[in-house]
């Protein structure tokens, strides 16, 4: 198997994936470009979908406008100019902090989503029961956050962004707080839930290896103005194996992203 | 429990069996311990004051200010001359009571005013522009200056003695409200703008919770100066008919009677530790269960 490679500028072609009925896409950005009030230009002329059971990740320097891409996304920022087209009900946002309100224990907590969204009260409770299980927290409804370890505290932030059911994840660099080690059992409680799932997911990240392991698909970004500069089909099948990490062919494509990104920072 | 070489989830595992592998460890929950330390201190300080009090009383005032003794009665004639005979003792403790009751009400109108005027300041800063200021100048100013002025157009019942405690002590609890409603952590604004929270929706399920610790700070700020605008607004309406605390001592101070006065400043003082511990408590009971620091 080899990466497939395209340089993004002339039209992108598309390659097959597994099953690809060409579904409508859950996330297209439409030439998006976006110019704080403060002049600083985060992102220029970006166009791409994700489609449902696409896992893209973003790569890029800091400051070159990635997040910029779930705010806009997510409707939190309007883009300056071009459009955004997704389904805003279906859209599940994970922070870069777990962002858990101090005051409620990991149940209500994960609750928090669908209590104002209106869910009754036993529906709530119980799909919070069901997510919290699903990431492994079980055991650990009555703490508080102050209980809880870094890693801990992003799962029960991944629970909480589950209650809703979303179809499209955007993660914004979720894991860049916790230990190597750590991110990588995150990774792969990701990987699962994508496995069983197959929602559209945009994740934003700076780490190469995790990009690759996640992704169906990575894209590099270049700094300010933020632009795609290349793109990568990552070709393993999922679920994918925490050794996955250490096949030759993996270290080949991080190490092609790795020097796409070195061009894009200069 | 797969074994610990092969910790990870399976290809090909049950969805619903899938393991998980937490590494990193949740910080420990510190125990309540019992330490001599919180005993020990403030009895062993407590011990050496009373000592330099008596001292002060049979030696201390003749040698270094050349002053008679009975300007400072040893604890012992405080404790006889004020609360072993019972009218000194009636009249200390219903002033106490008198005292306690303006200084509660106080605070709690305080209270509602505060936070009243805090939230309206949070929701507008238009309100916030108007309304600090005045506020600071209320903090800055010697309010004792104007509780003449204030005695003579409300008279010397309990309501102005109740507005001038507020006065005195209405700063801390807005501006702590204020804020504690605008420190509100920036990720969790956009969760909440994320899910289409109503502005009330906000104040009440994020802000209020989230501002709780530094409410409560300016609580307990608030309730002592309430105590002391209680007190010293007394002294002030002399001629008050539910005679306070403040009125008492002032009437001992005026016959020169001083281990009467020395018994009505331990009153106070009680009141003032009684209303902190009051607060502590509370908070405790309140944000303890999820604040980070509590103390």
């Amino acid at each position: 198997m080899e990466a497939t490679t395209q340089a993004h500028d002339d039209a992108p072609t598309r390659v097959p994936r597994m099953n690809d009925s060409v579904s409508a896409p859950a996330l297209s950005f439409n030439g998006v470009s976006m110019v704080y009030p403060d002049g600083t230009h985060a992102l220029s002329e970006t166009t791409f979908d994700v489609r449902p059971g696409e896992f893209v990740t973003v790569v890029g320097p800091s400051g070159c406008g990635k997040s910029t891409l779930l705010k806009i996304a997510s409707g939190l920022h309007d883009p300056t100019t071009g459009s955004v087209t997704v389904d805003r009900k279906k859209v599940g946002y994970v922070f870069q902090d777990a962002t858990l309100l101090q005051w409620r224990n990991v149940q209500r907590n994960v609750e928090l989503l669908a209590e104002l969204a209106g869910v009754p009260k036993a529906e709530r409770a119980q799909r919070a029961t069901d997510a919290i299980q699903m990431v492994g927290l079980g055991g650990f409804e009555r703490k508080y956050p102050k209980q809880l370890s870094g890693g801990m505290k992003m799962r029960a932030s991944l629970a909480r962004t589950l209650v809703l059911g979303p179809s499209v994840f955007l993660f914004d660099e979720p894991f860049g707080a916790v230990d190597e080690i750590t991110r990588e059992r995150l990774n792969d409680e990701v990987i699962s839930l994508f496995d069983r799932q197959r929602f559209a997911a945009l994740f934003i990240t700076h780490s190469i290896s995790e990009a690759v392991f996640l992704s169906t698909k990575v894209m590099v970004m270049s700094a300010r103005p933020g632009r795609i500069v290349a793109e990568y089909d990552i070709p393993f099948d999922y679920p994918r194996v925490p050794d996955l990490r250490f096949e030759p062919e993996f270290a080949h494509i991080c190490g092609e992203i790795s020097h796409a990104l070195r061009g894009a920072h200069t | 429990m797969s074994d610990l070489h092969n910790p990870y989830i399976v290809p090909g595992e049950d969805a619903g069996e899938v393991e998980h592998h937490i590494l990193d460890a949740a910080p420990p929950t510190p125990k309540a311990k019992f330490e001599w330390s919180t005993v020990f201190g403030p009895l062993a300080l407590f011990i050496v004051f009373m000592g330099l009090w008596q001292y002060m009383h049979e030696s201390g005032l003749r040698t270094f200010f050349d002053k008679p003794g009975f300007l400072v009665p040893s604890p012992v004639t405080v404790i006889n001359e004020s609360f072993m005979r019972s009218r000194p003792r009636g009249k200390l403790l219903t002033g106490l009571q008198w005292t306690a009751f303006v200084a509660f009400i106080g605070l709690a109108i305080t209270i509602v005013v505060g936070m009243a005027l805090a939230t309206i300041m949070a929701r507008a800063k238009w309100a916030e522009r108007a309304v600090y200021p005045y506020l600071v100048a209320l903090q800055a100013m010697p309010v004792l200056a104007i509780v003449p002025v204030i005695a003579a157009v409300f008279g010397y019942g309990l309501g102005p003695r109740i507005f001038v405690c507020v006065m005195i002590s209405i700063f801390p609890v807005a501006s702590n409200t204020l804020f504690g409603l605008l420190s509100v952590d920036k990720g969790q604004h956009d969760l909440f703008t994320l899910s289409g929270a109503s502005r009330l929706t906000r104040l009440f399920k994020l802000q209020f919770p989230s501002a709780m610790p530094a409410i409560f700070t300016g609580f307990r700020i608030s309730a002592g100066l309430s105590v002391i605008g209680a007190v010293v607004g007394e002294q002030f309406f002399r001629q008050g008919s539910k005679p306070g605390i403040g009125i008492v001592i002032e009437e001992y101070r005026q016959k020169i009677r001083f281990p009467q006065i020395y018994g009505g400043l331990v009153l106070v003082a009680a009141l003032g530790i009684a209303v902190f511990l009051l607060f502590g408590w509370l908070t405790k009971v309140v944000v303890g269960h999820w604040h980070e620091s509590t103390r």
